[in-house]
C-alpha cells in the first residue's frame, strides 16, 4: 500500500517528492499565499510613502524596487499560483477524475515556480531588485544598471516554464479524463474557465519566454533588440509584453469568474442561470482576450486605424462580461441565498468589477486614453479589475473550498470581520485613486507636491491600505484559530452540487474509489435530487493505478535555479557564473536524461486493500 | 497486459502510441505543446522581420547567405523527416529492427544538418555578421540558433530512446516516446521550411 509506504518516509520527504495534485495544490497555496503577504507588504510601503505631499519614507531607486516588486510580485508570484492551487485541488474532482494528466510535470510545474519566485526574491538581498517597472519597458529596462533586471528575467523565466506545464497539465486533464457522462457542456464552470484559463497561458507564455530571452541577451550577451543605436527596436518589447501581458488579465479574472460561479449557484440553491451563455461567454472572452493587446500601446503612435481596431475590439469584451454579471444576478434572483462568508466574497465582487469593466471601457477609447495614460486613473481601474475582481474571487473560493482542501471549516465570524475590512478597505483605497488620476497625479512617481491638493485623497487611500492589512491579518488569525480547533467537516459541508463534494472528508488519495457516472449539470445534486445517498458508479471496484512519487522535479528545479544564477552574473563574475550555468543546466538535462531511462510505470492500489480501507466511510 | 511488456504481433494495437490512457495523455499534451512551441517560433519571426534590415555594422543579409550550402542543409533536414515517417510506419508494423534503422538515419542527416549549420555560422562570424554587430545579427542567430537548439534536443532525444531500448521490442510504454520524437522532429522540419523562406530566400531576394 503506498499509504504504508510513505509512512516509512519523512514528511518533508513526502511533501518534496508529491505528485498528488490535491498535495500540489496545497503547495502552490502556501507558496502563493507567502508571496501574496511579500506583495502586500510593498504595497503598504507604496502607500505609506504616498500618504502626504514631499514625503521622505521610500524615495528614489528604492521607490522604484519596492513598486516592481510589488507588480511582479502580485502578478506572477502571488495571483498565479493561488489560481493554480484552486485548479489542482478541485479540476480533478469536479471532472471524476483520480488524477492529472501528467503528476510528474504537475510537480515539476511547482518547483519551477517556487524556484523563480525564490530566485526573484533573493534579489533583494544581493544588491537591489529590478527597478524597471512589472512591465520591464525598454529600454529602461535594458540600461538598468546592477542585476536587478536579470534576476527579473531569469526568475520569471523559470516561473514561467513552470506556468506554461501547469497549463498544458489541465488542457489534458480535463480533454482526455473527465468521468463517463461528463460531457463538455456538464462540467461545471469553475472547470470550464480553468480550461479556457489553460489554453491562454499554452498561447501567451510563449510570446513572454521569447521576450525575456530577447532581454537576457540584450543584457548578458550584449544584443541589440532593444538597443535604436544598432537598429533595434523598443517598441518590439512592448508588442511581445503584451501579446502575454493582455491574455494574462483572462487567464487571471476567467478562474475567479469560474469560482463566483460555484458560488453564486451553491449558496443560492439554484443551478447556474444561463449556463450554456456562461460557457461561450467564457470562451469568447478567452478569444478576445488575444485581440487587444494594443490598447496598452495608444500612445505609442500606432497610428489611427490601428487605434481604433484595437479599440473596437476591447470594448467587445464588455458584451461577453456583462452577460456573466446578468447571468450572476439571475442565479440570485429567487434563490435561497445564504450569505456566508464565501458568498459575501462572491456577491461582494459582482459590483466591484462592474466598477472596474465600466473604467476599462473608459480607458479603451482611443482619444480619451490620451488623457488617463500612465496616471493614476489605470492605477485605479487595474486594482479594481485585479484585486475588486481577482483577489475576493480568490477569498471567496478559499472560504468555498477550505473544506475540501484541509478537512476544516474557517472561521465564520472571523471571516464577516476579514470580509467586511478587506472590501471596505479596499473601496477606500482605490475609489479615490479615479479622482487623482483625473486630477492629473501620475502613476510610478514616488512623490508630488503640496500645492497640487492631491494629499486628502492619498491619505484616504493609505488609511484604506491600512484597513485591507488588517483584513488580511484577520484572515491569518481566521487559519490559525481553524487549524488549532481543528473541527472535522463532513466531505459535503454546503449541500454542493458538483462532484467534488461527492466524496468523503478528508479526501482519498486516489480520489474516487469507484469512477462516477454523471447524468447531467451539477452531477452530484442530480443524484440528490434521485434521493440517492451517493454517486452511481460507472465501474465496479477495482485495482486503481496511480503514479509514484519522484524527487527529481525537485532536483531538476534546483539545477535551473543554481544555472539562473550563473547567467544572471555572467557579466561581472566570470568563471565562477560559467561554472554555475554549466553545473546547473547540467543538473537540469541529467535530471530530464534519468527521468526518461528509468522507466516508471506507477503503482497499482489492490481492491482488497482499497475495500478495507474504505470501511466505514459513508461515501 | 502490463504496458512494460513487449508486444507481439498477436496482441499488437492498431496504434500503441495512445492504446493506453498515459499514451492518449502524451499524445494530445504533445500536441498542445507544439502549439505552445508555434507561438514560440512565431514570436522569433515577428522580431526577425521587424529587425531583417537594420544590419548596423555588420554585413547586409544578401551579401553574406549562401544559398546553395543552405539549399543542402534544407534538403538533409526534409528527408530525415522522411525517414522518421518509414519509422514510424515501421513502428506501427512492430518491425522493431527497420524502425530503429530508419531512425538511425534521421539521426545521422540531423547531425549532418547541425554540421552544416555550425560551419555555416562560423563563415558568418568571419564576415563580420555576428551577434553582436547589429539588431539584424541579434534576430538572425537567435532565431536560426534557436531552431539549431531544437535540432540538438531532437538529436540527443532520439539517441537516449535507441540506446535505452536497445534490445528491447516496442512496449505500450515506449511505443508513445517513438512517436512523439517524429511528431517533435516533423516539427522542427516544418520551421526550417518557414526560415528558409523567410530568413534566407527574403534576405537574398530583398
Amino acid at each position: 500500500m503506498s499509504n504504508a509506504h510513505a509512512a516509512n518516509k519523512s514528511v518533508l520527504w513526502d511533501w518534496l517528492t508529491t505528485v498528488d495534485h490535491k498535495k500540489i495544490g496545497i503547495l502552490y497555496l502556501i507558496s502563493g499565499g507567502f508571496f501574496f503577504l511579500v506583495g502586500g507588504l510593498e504595497a503598504v510601503l507604496i502607500r505609506i510613502q504616498l500618504m502626504s505631499p514631499e514625503m521622505a519614507f521610500l524615495t528614489g531607486d528604492m521607490y522604484n524596487q519596492v513598486l516592481t516588486m510589488h507588480g511582479t510580485t502580485m502578478i506572477f508570484l502571488a495571483a498565479m499560483p493561488v489560481i493554480f492551487a484552486f485548479m489542482n485541488a478541485v479540476v480533478p474532482l469536479q471532472i471524476g477524475a483520480r488524477d492529472v494528466a501528467f503528476p510528474f510535470v504537475n510537480s515539476l510545474g511547482f518547483w519551477l515556480f517556487f524556484f523563480g519566485g525564490v530566485l526573484l526574491n533573493l534579489s533583494w538581498f544581493l544588491g537591489g531588485a529590478p527597478d524597471a517597472g512589472w512591465t520591464a519597458y525598454a529600454p529602461l529596462s535594458t540600461q538598468s544598471s546592477g542585476h536587478g533586471v536579470d534576476f527579473y528575467v531569469l526568475g520569471l523565466q523559470i516561473a514561467g516554464a513552470g506556468t506554461l506545464m501547469g497549463g498544458i497539465n489541465f488542457l489534458v486533464t480535463i480533454i482526455n479524463m473527465r468521468a463517463p457522462g461528463m460531457t463538455f457542456m456538464r462540467m461545471p464552470l469553475f472547470t470550464w474557465t480553468a480550461f479556457v484559463t489553460s489554453g491562454l497561458i499554452l498561447f501567451a507564455f510563449p510570446a513572454l519566454t521569447i521576450g525575456f530571452f530577447l532581454l537576457m541577451f540584450d543584457r548578458v550577451f550584449e544584443a541589440n533588440f532593444f538597443d535604436a543605436n544598432m537598429g533595434g527596436n523598443a517598441v518590439i518589447w512592448e508588442h511581445i509584453f503584451w501579446i502575454f501581458g493582455h491574455p494574462e488579465v483572462y487567464i487571471l479574472i476567467l478562474p475567479a469568474f469560474g469560482i463566483i460561479s460555484e458560488v453564486v449557484a451553491t449558496f443560492s440553491k439554484k443551478r447556474l442561470f444561463g449556463y450554456s451563455a456562461m460557457v461561450f461567454a467564457t470562451v469568447l472572452i478567452g478569444f478576445l482576450g488575444f485581440m487587444v493587446w494594443a490598447h496598452h500601446m495608444f500612445t505609442v503612435g500606432l497610428g489611427a486605424v490601428a487605434n481604433s481596431i484595437f479599440a473596437v475590439a476591447t470594448m467587445a469584451i464588455a458584451i461577453p462580461t456583462g452577460v456573466k454579471i446578468f447571468n450572476w444576478v439571475f442565479t440570485m434572483w429567487g434563490g435561497r441565498i445564504k450569505f456566508n462568508t464565501a458568498n459575501l466574497f462572491s456577491v461582494g465582487f459582482i459590483p466591484t468589477f462592474v466598477m472596474g469593466g465600466v473604467t476599462g471601457v473608459m480607458l479603451a477609447v482611443a482619444p480619451a486614453d490620451y488623457q488617463y495614460h500612465d496616471s493614476y486613473f489605470v492605477v485605479a481601474h487595474f486594482h479594481y479589475v485585479i484585486v475588486g475582481g481577482l483577489v475576493l474571487g480568490l477569498f471567496s473560493g478559499l472560504y468555498y473550498w477550505y473544506p475540501r482542501m484541509f478537512g476544516l471549516m474557517l472561521n465564520e465570524a472571523l471571516g464577516k470581520w476579514n470580509f467586511w475590512t478587506f472590501f471596505i478597505g479596499f473601496h477606500l483605497t482605490f475609489f479615490p485613486q479615479h479622482f487623482l488620476g483625473l486630477m492629473g497625479m501620475p502613476r510610478r512617481y514616488f512623490t508630488y507636491p503640496a500645492e497640487f491638493e492631491l494629499g486628502s485623497l492619498n491619505m484616504i487611500s493609505t488609511v484604506g491600505a491600512g484597513l485591507m492589512s488588517i483584513g488580511t491579518i484577520i484572515f491569518l488569525i481566521n487559519i490559525v484559530v481553524t487549524h488549532v480547533k481543528g473541527e472535522k467537516v463532513s466531505g459535503d459541508p454546503w449541500d454542493g452540487r458538483t462532484l467534488e463534494w461527492a466524496i468523503p472528508n478528508p479526501t482519498p488519495h486516489y480520489n474516487f474509489l469507484q469512477t462516477p457516472l454523471v447524468r447531467g449539470l451539477d452531477a452530484l445534486w442530480i443524484e440528490k435530487m434521485a434521493g440517492n445517498k451517493k454517486m452511481t458508479p460507472a465501474e465496479p471496484v477495482g485495482d486503481i493505478h496511480m503514479p509514484n512519487n519522484s524527487i527529481l522535479p525537485f532536483v531538476m528545479s534546483l539545477g535551473f535555479f543554481i544555472a539562473g544564477f550563473g547567467f544572471i552574473y555572467f557579466n561581472t563574475a566570470g568563471t565562477p557564473a560559467l561554472i554555475a550555468v554549466i553545473v546547473g543546466l547540467g543538473i537540469g538535462l541529467a535530471c530530464m536524461f534519468l527521468r526518461s531511462w528509468i522507466d516508471d510505470h506507477g503503482h497499482h492500489l489492490h481492491k482488497e486493500d482499497l475495500l478495507k480501507e474504505d470501511k466505514g466511510v459513508d461515501v | 497486459m502490463n504496458v512494460g511488456e513487449r508486444l507481439t504481433d498477436e496482441n499488437f494495437p492498431e496504434s500503441p502510441e495512445k492504446a493506453t490512457l498515459e499514451g492518449k495523455n502524451k499524445f494530445l499534451g504533445f500536441w498542445l505543446f507544439l502549439g505552445g512551441e508555434t507561438v514560440l517560433f512565431a514570436t522569433l519571426f515577428g522580431t526577425y522581420l521587424g529587425l531583417r534590415n537594420s544590419f548596423g555594422k555588420g554585413p547586409e543579409a544578401s551579401e553574406i547567405f549562401q544559398l546553395p550550402i543552405v539549399f543542402i542543409a534544407t534538403m538533409i533536414l526534409l528527408t530525415s523527416s522522411l525517414t522518421s515517417v518509414y519509422a514510424v510506419l515501421a513502428l506501427k508494423q512492430n518491425n522493431v529492427k527497420a524502425m530503429r534503422a530508419w531512425f538511425y538515419v534521421t539521426l545521422l542527416l540531423g547531425v549532418a544538418f547541425l554540421g552544416l549549420e555550425i560551419y555555416e555560422f562560423v563563415h558568418y562570424v568571419h564576415e563580420g555578421h555576428t551577434f553582436t554587430s547589429g539588431a539584424f545579427g541579434s534576430a538572425f542567430y537567435t532565431l536560426v540558433g534557436f531552431h539549431g537548439g531544437h535540432v540538438l534536443f531532437g538529436v540527443l532525444w532520439i539517441a537516449s530512446l535507441l540506446v535505452r531500448n536497445s534490445g528491447r521490442g516496442l512496449t505500450l510504454y515506449n511505443a508513445p516516446k517513438y512517436y512523439l520524437f517524429a511528431l517533435y522532429w516533423h516539427f522542427v522540419d516544418v520551421v526550417w521550411v518557414f526560415i528558409f523562406t523567410v530568413v534566407y530566400l527574403m534576405g537574398k531576394v530583398g
